[in-house]
């Protein structure tokens, strides 16, 4: 092909401080073509977008937009230039209609009415062209997560966007709604569209780009065509070492029930019901996976099961029932019963960011007399040492415990916190997002960790929004839906279109459904908002 | 009670309620564009005092109000440096402008003019006088003589001064711009997520700022209102938390513009009252049945609500009944007139003040940003 590229980097670097976030960059782009970037959290990615997207202005290097040699100092320019971003939390006023969002910034005059009316006829039009429907009187806070994510496609095509940069666009969706993401980018890139797709999955990238580039440590150091390549060989470019992708583990060998939930309720203070008769079962030895979209009730499944939310309804640990409601209910109360947490949201629940390391691996468990010197004084250097062997062991890196939380990357903060938890020896351990920001190496770390636990006959229960994580670890899988338990699927009896069908809320998986009926159903919901933290 | 007194205390409303209404307004633009304004106060006393000081100066009132426009908006920037440029505490910049404003305004006052912290009494076109609209009657005997609608007429809507007018314009002024315009849309979209205008290609910055800016005029020609209009001269501490009380307001009326003039309305009744009765006298019977209903209404409110809720609004009750027994074995009979102590009638401005930022009149959703300064995430 002649045509000049879409985009072109050519030794694009941006340094943060000490920390070099892209270095010496260039990439290609072609016309009408899906460009997958992957690589693993703070590989560069999002740098680099923001780059293209004027946020930030680059060191070194150069752009060109269509052979056009460009400069991007702002959004504004970057608007200019044709380029349309739809960032991983979206941009969206919540409490302003679908209308208002798209003509913000890109209102012809200015009076409000006659470019809500010329905004109104356009919207008809890219709806046709594009088959991306959408009410435009709609409260951008009213409607789901697929479809306020519609909202930002449209408006960067509104700003006649012909290159689309997506980041991480399937994290908040349903595998139902992100099959269908991608049949709207595809229906773009027939229309000519050229798209940039920014991910750290790789089967999105295998599903439907065209070529790859891959980053790692602020480095590009791969542009292959998809068709060329295979997940591994992704996988192994960005880590930069062989991976394994699936967790290998031996069949499960379950044993007493460890925790039984009867009929559990949760009424939030909006007078929501979040939770609504949840009944299951975890044994020793097993891994029960919770599968569903963010925001189903899964969070506050956790919080009750850790102490922090109260309830009604019942459960048991090892056969003794534990206090739901009142002043016995806290985080305390459920360690002295065996149960560990990791919490979902490690950098608000897990650890507190500006304290130490050591400080965070004492956390709740501060009163055991091992880390006391006296009656009133801990032993600080008593929790140093432990916390450096514990480092050691889980392969925090770096392994010293006199650096704060927030120094840390994700994956190492999520073996810290691992490291506290698993260490105490509980009896049921639960895992809440175990993987959410965390690097492939890391990940298969933390998945033998608590398959090593299972094995050794403790029980866990698994809560993640990564269909994938669920499926490869889980011995036994519950879908959640609208506060509600959908059903109980054997990992190898079950398929992701089953799953997603009953992630959506609908049971009778045999029949074929259409995506407005699966639509339809999470709007009815009315749960399932986007509250995921990176 | 006369007509012609409910009339009077419905112009005395209007009057005390304009210099409400427009720091309300201001808090309105700030709030709305993510920024918190609690300096009114200080902005409102610093232009009471600049104007009043021109004015007396210049002999001109328009003179006098542009001063204080000008130091508002001035304390205004400040404001903004340091909550928008250098993204410091939003609340410790507005108390700061408040410390100045309170000790600046009487130092400078005193080397001035030598008068005890005050400027010298304003007359003349020094001051804003009424205007009477054409038709009206401006002689007290013949408003006295005249018939109800003539009354209504030249009482009530006729005999402000221009900033009156200026304060009630200034309503649908506000309200047009911020749903009808684009720089509206814009403003309103700062204050509930600064990311989206960001992104949009919109300078989040200079939104602000603007907002800020449109504040302290608002705030300037209220604090020239009080020197130059409602009173004849500037006095030390003047503003008597005009501002503060402006931001409950803000708070009642859901930061729209319609309701924030209703609630100052409502706020200025009560200063029309004070003013009006100094001494209310009413019978016993009537004050018990008062506050026994009012604590009966608290209770029944409280039940309903969460544990905290309960416990203030159980105290307040509380303290209501205990003020009725002590009325009920107090007096002699119930029928028998007591007096109210002005004190009370001048706090109740103020209770109503506590008694929204309690948050007893329903939810309010504050502007989503508001408070927090905007930094670009990595």
């Amino acid at each position: 092909m002649s045509a000049a590229p879409a985009i072109e980097l050519k030794g694009i670097s941006k340094a943060f401080g000490p920390v070099q976030a892209n270095k010496d960059i260039s990439i290609r782009v072609m016309p009408g073509t899906i460009h997958g970037i992957i690589g693993e959290n703070g590989a560069g990615k999002s740098t680099l977008m923001s780059i293209l997207y004027g946020f930030y202005k680059a060191d070194a290097g150069e752009i060109f937009i269509n052979g056009q040699k460009t400069e991007i100092p702002d959004s504004q320019a970057a608007i200019a230039s044709g380029i349309g971003m739809v960032f991983q939390h979206f941009k969206l006023v919540e409490n302003f209609t679908v209308l208002e969002n798209i003509i913000l910034g890109a209102e012809d005059g200015a009076l409000l009415r006659p470019s809500l009316a010329k905004a109104r006829d356009e919207l008809k039009s890219l709806a046709e062209e594009y088959g991306l429907n959408v009410d435009p009187d709609a409260v951008i806070e009213d409607i789901g997560v697929g479809m306020q994510q519609r909202v930002e496609i449209l408006k960067a095509l509104y700003r006649q966007a012909d290159i689309l940069i997506l980041d991480e666009p399937t994290g908040v969706l349903t595998p139902a709604e992100a099959d269908q993401l991608f049949r709207i980018l595809e229906r773009l890139k027939t229309e000519g569209k050229t798209i940039v797709l920014i991910t750290h999955k790789l089967r999105e990238i295998m599903d439907i780009t065209d070529t790859v580039s891959v980053m790692r440590r602020g480095e590009m150091t791969a542009t292959v065509k998809t068709a060329d390549t295979s997940p591994p060989e992704l996988a192994e470019l960005m880590v930069g070492r062989k991976v394994l992708l699936r967790v290998e583990k031996v069949p499960a060998k379950p044993g007493e029930k460890v925790l039984e939930v009867r009929n559990l309720n949760v009424t939030d203070d909006k007078g929501v019901h979040r939770l609504k008769n949840v009944s299951f079962d975890v044994r020793a030895g097993e891994i029960l996976g919770i599968a569903g979209v963010a925001g189903n009730g899964q969070s506050e499944l956790l919080e009750v099961l850790g102490g922090y939310e109260e309830a009604t309804g019942t459960i048991r640990v090892n056969g003794q029932e534990i206090d739901l409601s009142g002043a016995h209910s806290d985080g305390q109360s459920r360690r002295a019963r065996g149960i560990a947490h990791v919490p979902e949201d490690r950098q608000r629940e897990g650890l507190i960011m500006d304290f130490f390391a050591w400080e965070n691996t004492a956390f709740g468990y501060h009163h055991d007399p091992a880390y006391q010197q006296s009656r009133l004084l801990m032993d600080n250097n008593a929790i140093r040492e432990e916390t450096a062997a514990k480092m050691e062991r889980f392969d925090v890196r770096p392994p010293n415990p006199q650096l704060m939380a927030k120094s840390f990357s994700g994956g190492n903060q999520q073996k810290i916190v691992l490291a506290r938890e698993i260490e105490r020896n509980p009896d049921l351990l639960l895992v809440g997002q175990p993987t959410r920001g965390v690097d492939i190496g890391a990940i298969e770390f933390i998945h033998q960790q608590i398959v090593a636990l299972r094995d050794q006959g403790k029980a866990i229960l698994l809560v993640s929004v990564e269909l994938d994580e669920i499926v490869s670890l889980s011995d036994r899988i519950a879908v959640m839906f609208d506060g509600q338990i959908m059903g109980e699927r054997l990992p190898e009896e079950t398929n992701a279109q089953e799953l997603g069908l009953l992630m959506a809320g609908i049971t009778d998986t045999d029949r074929p459904h259409s995506v407005a009926e699966i639509e339809e159903n999470l709007a009815n919901a009315g749960v399932g908002r986007a509250e995921v933290g990176d | 009670m006369e007509f012609l007194t409910i009339i009077q205390i419905g112009d005395s409303t209007i009057r005390l309620a304009i210099p409400l209404l427009l720091a309300c307004l201001a808090g309105l633009f700030s709030e709305r564009a993510g920024i918190f304004d609690i300096g009114l106060e200080g902005k409102m006393l610093a232009a009471a005092f600049l104007a009043a000081a021109i004015s007396f100066v210049s002999g001109s009132a328009w003179i006098g109000l542009l001063a204080g426009i000008t130091i508002s908006i001035l304390l205004s920037i400040i404001h903004g440096l340091a909550s928008i440029t250098f993204r410091g505490n939003q609340l410790i910049s507005g108390v700061a402008i408040n410390f100045l404003a309170a000790g600046l305004t009487v130092v400078v006052a005193q080397s001035w003019f030598s008068q005890g912290s005050r400027t010298p009494q304003l007359s003349g076109s020094a001051r804003f006088e009424p205007i009477v609209l054409p038709g009206a009657l401006s002689r007290m005997r013949e408003i006295m003589e005249a018939s109800p609608m003539a009354q209504l007429y030249s009482e009530l809507i006729s005999g402000h001064t221009i900033i009156v007018y200026i304060g009630f314009l200034a309503v649908p002024l506000s309200w047009w711009i911020l749903y009808r315009t684009r720089f509206g849309l814009r403003l309103r979209a700062v204050g509930e997520n600064p990311a989206a205008v960001d992104t949009a290609g919109i300078s989040v910055v200079r939104l602000r700022f603007a907002a800020v800016a449109i504040a302290g005029i608002l705030c300037g020609i209220a604090g020239a209102y009080l020197s130059t209009a409602l009173q004849a001269g500037f006095t030390k501490d003047m503003t008597a938390n005009r501002g503060f009380i402006a931001l409950a307001a803000l708070i009642f009326a859901k930061w729209r513009p319609w309701y924030a003039m209703g609630t100052c309305l409502l706020f200025g009744f009560f200063f029309a009252i004070d003013n009006r009765f100094q001494n209310i006298q009413m019978p016993a019977l009537w004050f018990v049945i008062i506050c026994v209903a009012l604590a009966a209404g608290m209770l029944f409110y409280a039940i309903r609500r969460t544990r905290l809720d309960m416990v203030v609004l159980g105290g307040f009750a509380v303290v209501l009944l205990a003020v009725a027994v002590a009325v009920v074995f107090g007096t002699e009979s119930l029928s028998a007139g007591i007096k109210l102590p002005t004190q009370l009638t001048q706090s109740l401005p103020y209770i109503l003040t506590v008694v929204v930022l309690a948050g007893f009149v329903g939810k309010a959703i504050p502007p989503r940003a508001g408070g927090e300064a905007y930094v670009k995430e990595r």
